[in-house]
């Protein structure tokens, strides 16, 4: 991956507690992600890597540290207002209409871009319909980036599942985030889907530009498409740095790849 | 009037300027370019290729699927004189490097990033290969070989080179030459290397324009153009006949959404190969299968009605006043949507050609209204041989020979042909020219055939495997393993056969049953069977098999050249053909001869009337191993028909 050149800090994550109840999901946890690199979190089950990913993504609210997006801190902030600041994500479990079309549900990801309010867009007519155009515009790029034409107008429940997953991605680059969130991005796939979607994740951080921050249990795939991998234990980070240094950090083996072997 | 290609573009470009010229999908919508566009287009490549410097006479590969910009690169090269090599799409890295290197190539046009790495690749092999122009930027940004650029740096210098130079463009075209050489086309050879088929401009727009005037195209017409650019097929449908007709080509968006675009589309004019007529009506016998009851019931109906009405309409021959309201019914309720959900609503003329085509697919499109009709031909003759004329279509001839073309039947049972659209040469190949072309201009075809009493080419097999069936009642009768074996396989219950008959006094045949219909029908009807070779030497699967080829004897009974060729004993082979075992190719032809001698006991029990046979073979498992299989097989005769002489 000689071609990418990480820059400044995006996402400064510092010091993040979180707890629910009684129960330490995360405990000061800091890490940083810089511009335009994909950033791995990883960690055996239960290690808090959704957590972390829902804390940056505004769903949590931890109970100390910051999170800053661009030198910007945010505490009490909600995940509209985090989208607002150009941060998308995928979801593990999928978050798509399934009864609705390809189309659509990449259309709805476009919804933050929109200036018409609901009435114009119901009755569709003058500023409504222009402003749908130029939103299919940037839709059909995406469509023609993930290589799905073939299923424009195909309800997405139909779809097998790993085209879901594509189409899920679709959904949140159609908001042209700076970062991305994804949750396990290859969860349930096969390995030809797994080939494909770490062949996607790395076209959009070169094509775009987007910064890339990844949940994933598969570790062939992080070690292949990170350029830094934070490890995540029990709520507490154990490692970071470039794949080769985490492959051979012994606290990792024990507590990740020990369990694997 | 004697035009070359890039003529026939100015004409189109200032006689009708805004008409459309070619479509293309992209990012949703068809995007439309006009023959001025077009012009424009293909006269700043054409520049730019010039200021690189291709000349007259040298070679241009292009490579990719159907896109607007390659058909202008082609254009572009035919306009500086020199020679347009489309090359498969899909062909490895490795497969490219003898054309490359047998043309001299210096310059290449490809479509995308998969085609840019392939052209890197061989480089190492061909040094020659200098510059590399790209269409789809995707992917390439971080490239930097030298010589490679993307193809709007190369219209951009065009741009360039045409203000410096503003009569270069017309004086280029100005000097082409009928006669000159147009493009070239490589031909798979099953032998050694491929051979490049050189054809000129002459060759290409006389046959074009022949099959034009047979099938009355005109500028009306539409086309959807999806299959390899590199296929002469697909050159004269929407390239050579694009020229001389000035219809629409239709770019699909992608390889997986031809179906849907055909469907935008609606061509008038269409070719596909059986296969995909084949899985057309697959998917449609899927989706009716789950279709509720009362669609189901409607459906069979209709389809009933369409098998029994519709080909005599198709063949412009009378039908009762209540049987053309009935057909009119059935077409509102299902032929019509049907159509259109192939995308065929509009379909005037639609070609097949390249295999056989099973009497029972070929009647389906006939039946709901679709004019499907066969044609003969090769890259060599620049494709148009033999046409169908409307209303003679048959799904067991070829046509009858089209203006210009002359047939000639060697004795051999090889067919002849001399027409005005045979290829110059073999590229750099004197020896397999004269091989083909006969001093006085006939082109040995390789195919045996003759013609019927209704004057349509029947093409029976190649020459080299036709046989002679020798002694016993049918000696001297013509022996086609593979037009037997064809008619055989049209029953969805045969999966491969083989038969046997050259220098014997009878035909015999191998049978390999279709696990999974054969399987299927067996459940059916409550019979147990624990695997392949139990199932295959069943009493009723023998009884099932024995039908099919007694509807084949008899068929072949009624076709005076082909009644020798009735087969008069067979056996179902205990395991399946295999190319593992050495028994079929790679694309899954039949080995007669080896599997001949792999099964001599089995030939020997077949000719010396045994009942059944021992057999035990060797077999090749997936991961390599090996094993015997061990079995009687049961031996099966079959009645044979008197020739009924001939039936039409």
């Amino acid at each position: 991956m000689g071609t990418r050149q990480p820059g400044d800090v995006v996402l400064d994550v510092h010091g993040i507690s979180l707890s629910f109840g009684g129960v330490k999901a995360l405990s000061n946890v800091t890490f940083d992600v810089k511009e335009h690199e994909i950033r791995a979190i990883i960690g055996p089950n239960g290690a808090g890597k959704s957590s972390m990913l829902n804390c940056i993504n505004g769903v949590y609210q931890p109970q100390q540290g910051s999170i800053s997006l661009r030198g910007k801190t945010f505490h009490q902030m909600n995940s509209r207002q985090v989208a607002e600041m150009g941060v998308a994500r995928t979801f593990q479990n999928l978050a798509l209409f399934k009864g609705m079309s390809v189309l659509d549900n990449l259309m709805t990801g476009r919804n933050l871009k929109m200036r018409t309010n609901l009435l114009q867009q119901a009755i569709r007519w003058g500023a409504a319909e222009r402003e749908e155009t130029e939103q299919r515009i940037v839709v059909e790029r995406i469509i023609d980036f993930l290589e799905i034409q073939p299923y424009r107008k195909t309800p997405v429940g139909r779809l097998p599942y790993g085209l879901q997953k594509r189409v899920d991605l679709g959904r949140a680059l159609a908001m042209e985030p700076q970062v991305l969130l994804l949750d396990e991005p290859m969860a349930g796939m096969n390995v030809e889907e797994k080939q494909d979607m770490s062949r996607f994740i790395l076209d959009v951080n070169d094509e775009f530009g987007t910064t890339i921050v990844l949940i994933e249990h598969d570790m062939g795939v992080v070690m292949d498409i990170s350029d830094r991998i934070v490890v995540l234990d029990y709520g507490k980070k154990i490692g970071d740095g470039a794949p080769e240094a985490v492959r051979s950090n012994p606290e990792v083996i024990s507590a990740y790849l020990g369990t694997v072997h | 009037m004697s035009p070359t290609f890039p003529g026939l573009l100015l004409e189109h470009a200032a006689q009708r300027p805004n008409a459309p010229a070619l479509r293309e999908k992209e990012f949703g919508i068809w995007q439309t370019l006009s023959w001025s566009e077009l012009a424009a287009v293909v006269r700043a490549i054409a520049c730019g290729l010039a200021e690189a410097g291709l000349t007259r006479g040298q070679h241009l590969v292009v490579i990719g699927e159907n896109r607007p910009r390659l058909y202008a690169s082609m254009l572009a090269a035919q306009a500086l004189g020199a020679i347009p090599v489309p090359l498969y799409q899909d062909a490895a890295a490795a497969e490219f490097v003898f054309p490359i290197g047998n043309a001299d190539v210096s310059f290449a046009i490809v479509e995308d990033q998969e085609q840019v790495d392939k052209m890197l690749e061989v480089r190492a092999s061909c040094p020659k290969l200098a510059r590399i122009w790209f269409d789809d930027p995707r992917g390439l940004r971080h490239y930097s070989e030298a010589g490679l650029a993307p193809l709007d740096a190369l219209i951009a210098a065009g741009h360039a080179y045409d203000a410096q130079h503003p009569g270069f463009f017309a004086a280029e075209v100005a000097k082409a030459r009928p006669a000159d050489v147009a493009a070239m086309f490589y031909t798979s050879g099953t032998t050694g290397h491929a051979k490049g088929v050189v054809h000129t401009h002459e060759t290409l727009i006389d046959r074009a324009a022949a099959g034009a005037r047979f099938d009355k195209l005109t500028a009306a017409d539409e086309v959807l153009a999806y299959l390899p650019p590199a296929w002469i097929g697909q050159n004269i449908f929407s390239y050579a006949q694009w020229l001389v007709c000035g219809y629409v080509v239709n770019c699909p968006e992608s390889a997986s959404t031809v179906m849907i675009d055909l469907k935008e589309i609606g061509p008038t004019y269409y070719f596909a190969p059986p296969r995909v007529f084949e899985g057309l009506l697959t998917s449609v016998t899927i989706r009716m299968e789950d279709a509720g009851r009362i669609k189901r019931w409607l459906f069979d109906r209709a389809m009933a009605l369409a098998r029994r009405i519709g080909p005599a309409r198709m063949d412009g021959k009378p039908v009762s006043a209540i049987d053309r309201l009935r057909y009119a019914l059935g077409n509102l309720i299902i032929y019509a949507p049907l159509r259109n959900t192939l995308g065929f609503s509009r379909v005037r003329v639609a070609y097949t050609a390249g295999e056989a085509i099973g009497p029972d697919l070929f009647t389906f499109y006939r039946s709901i209204g679709i004019n499907l009709k066969q044609l003969y031909g090769s890259t060599e003759t620049a494709v148009f041989v033999c046409l169908q004329p409307d209303h003679e279509a048959r799904s067991d001839t070829v046509g009858v020979p089209i203006e210009g073309v002359e047939i000639r039947i060697e004795p051999s049972g090889e067919i002849l042909v001399r027409s005005p659209g045979l290829l110059k040469e073999y590229f750099k190949n004197p020896e397999a020219t004269a091989e083909v072309l006969t001093g006085d201009g006939w082109y040995r075809t390789g195919d045996a055939g003759f013609v019927d009493a209704a004057g349509h080419v029947k093409i029976i097999d190649r020459a080299k495997d036709v046989g002679r069936i020798f002694g016993g009642a049918n000696d001297g009768a013509l022996f086609a393993p593979k037009y037997v074996e064809n008619k055989l396989k049209f029953f969805p219950y045969i999966k491969e056969a083989v038969a046997f008959g050259d220098r014997r006094e009878k035909v015999c045949a191998f049978i390999n049953i279709d696990m999974e219909a054969v399987g299927n029908w067996a459940e059916k009807r409550n019979l147990p069977y624990g695997g392949y070779a139990e199932l295959s030497q069943k009493v009723q699967v023998g009884e099932l098999i024995r039908d099919c080829v007694q509807k084949v004897n008899a068929d072949l009974a009624a076709d005076d050249k082909l009644a020798g060729s009735q087969i008069s004993r067979f056996l179902v082979l205990h395991k399946e053909l295999d190319a593992d075992d050495g028994e079929l190719t790679r694309t899954r032809k039949v080995r007669r001869g080896a599997i001949a001698e792999r099964y001599q006991v089995l030939v020997d029990a077949l000719y010396e009337g045994k009942s059944e046979q021992y057999i035990e073979t060797a077999v090749k498992f997936e991961d390599g191993r090996t094993g015997k299989v061990a079995a009687t097989l049961k031996i099966i005769d079959v009645p044979t028909f008197a020739a009924v002489g001939r039936a039409a």
